[in-house]
């Protein structure tokens, strides 16, 4: 078709405008089912990583300007134990997202990993059931492991954490949501902000620098 | 034009990897395993289809000089709705493809077939081409995506083969994607001139 500056705006501004309508529809239909499946995702990550519970209660905590979300899971009156969704921006590609599990008592239960584009077949065997990361910690209380800084550390470190073959930037990043995370599981199950857990800490287990003196560990 | 002949130039004579050499960001970036690249295929095959259709039917309303813009937000909104109605309804599949769907929309097979095929030929023949072409590239990238799976993490299709420890990396990285296309289009080229 020929065309002429009349014919080009109207037929551009129609076609945005069906297709801005079109997506707009598509939108409010599929608002609520998306919700309904990101929230279905989030309890079967919670299930996998806690003991039995009936209900959860939400904390959002910022440690090292990162989001972290608390989950403490209840079953009648008593604690039976903590999930932290935490993260970290160290991973080989990017951000990577876990779940991690605590008992009351401070053992980890277990680790889901959420979110990760690490290297396939590198960096992507800490999703794997049995991968030397989660078997450095599973069932074991953190603050009883070989601590660097008051932190956890992959054995290159000079922590106890065996590292992936071949992916050692994968499993720093890995340790460090991990310690972001039981960062957040005392200052809930303690009931002290984030500041006060890391001086505290310091102090009593003679475990944590402060968050915010950390810059750089992981290069 | 004969039906089947359609869909057929779209696997072999026009095939979008190995001939067109059309789309090579996300056929390196997503070939790192059999079942990334089957995914990165079958999700641009889908939208493929649905462009190819919706811009066969409009190409007679659209001016020349802006059927470019046009087409591309014919499919970016294909791609935004499939991708909202895959989170919504089907929640497994959206975990495993939702990283490549996005990466569909500055694809240029897409835009290279609505430019070549969609705007020249009725509604039907347009389905075709996207049907062929889509299965064409789901192909390609399905082979590229096994043959590095096997050279490099020693698998198929998620399935170990045992040989993990002797694999050389490399095929799973970068360098290895520019390799085994580039020996893929050789042997493919080889292949269909006969």
């Amino acid at each position: 078709m020929k065309s002429t500056l009349v014919n080009m705006t109207a037929v551009l501004f129609g076609i945005t405008l069906v297709a801005s309508a079109g997506v707009g529809v598509v939108n409010m239909i599929t608002e609520e089912p998306i919700a309904l499946a990101k929230e279905a995702a989030t309890k079967e990550a919670l299930t996998q990583v806690l003991p039995e519970f009936d209900a959860t209660a939400i904390e959002e905590l910022t440690i090292d300007e990162l989001p972290i979300t608390v989950y403490t899971a209840t079953k009648g009156d008593a604690v039976t134990g903590y999930a932290v969704q935490t993260m970290t921006k160290q991973g080989f590609n990017g951000v990577v997202r876990l779940m991690v599990g605590f008992t009351p008592e401070g053992e980890v239960v277990n680790v889901n990993v959420l979110e990760q584009a690490e290297t396939p077949g590198l960096g992507t065997k800490m999703a794997d059931e049995g991968n030397p990361l989660l078997g450095s910690i599973q069932g074991q209380k953190l603050e009883e492991k070989k601590l660097v800084d008051g932190k956890l550390a992959v054995t290159k470190d000079g922590g106890d954490v065996d590292a992936l073959t071949a992916a050692t930037i994968s499993s720093r990043a890995y340790v460090d949501a991990v310690n972001r995370a039981w960062m957040a599981y005392k200052s809930v199950a303690t009931g002290v902000t984030p500041a006060d857990v890391a001086t505290g800490a310091t102090a009593a287990a003679q475990t944590n620098e402060p968050e915010a003196q950390k810059g750089g560990t992981n290069e | 034009m004969n039906k089947l002949r359609i869909i057929l130039s779209g696997i072999i004579r026009n095939n979008p990897t190995f001939v067109l050499v059309l789309g090579m960001c996300p056929t390196l970036g997503t070939t790192t395993s059999a079942e990334n690249g089957m995914g990165m295929g079958l999700a641009t095959t889908a939208v493929l289809i649905m462009s190819n259709l919706v811009i066969s039917l409009i190409k007679n309303l659209i001016p020349d000089k802006v059927r470019i813009p046009a087409f591309i937000v014919v499919i970016a909104s294909f791609v935004t709705i499939i991708q909202m109605l895959m989170q919504a309804f089907v929640p497994a599949l959206y975990a495993a493809l939702g990283v490549f769907i996005p990466l569909i929309v500055v694809n240029c097979i897409i835009l290279g077939r609505a430019e070549a095929f969609a705007s020249k030929n009725s509604p039907l023949d347009s389905i075709l081409d996207g049907v062929g072409i889509g299965l064409g590239f789901t192909l390609s990238l399905t082979v590229i995506g096994a043959v590095r799976e096997i050279l490099g993490s020693g698998a198929i299709f998620g399935v170990s083969l045992g040989i993990a420890d002797y694999t050389p990396l490399i095929f799973v990285l970068a360098p290895g994607a520019f390799l085994v296309l580039g020996y893929l289009m050789v042997l493919f080229n080889k292949l269909a001139k006969k």
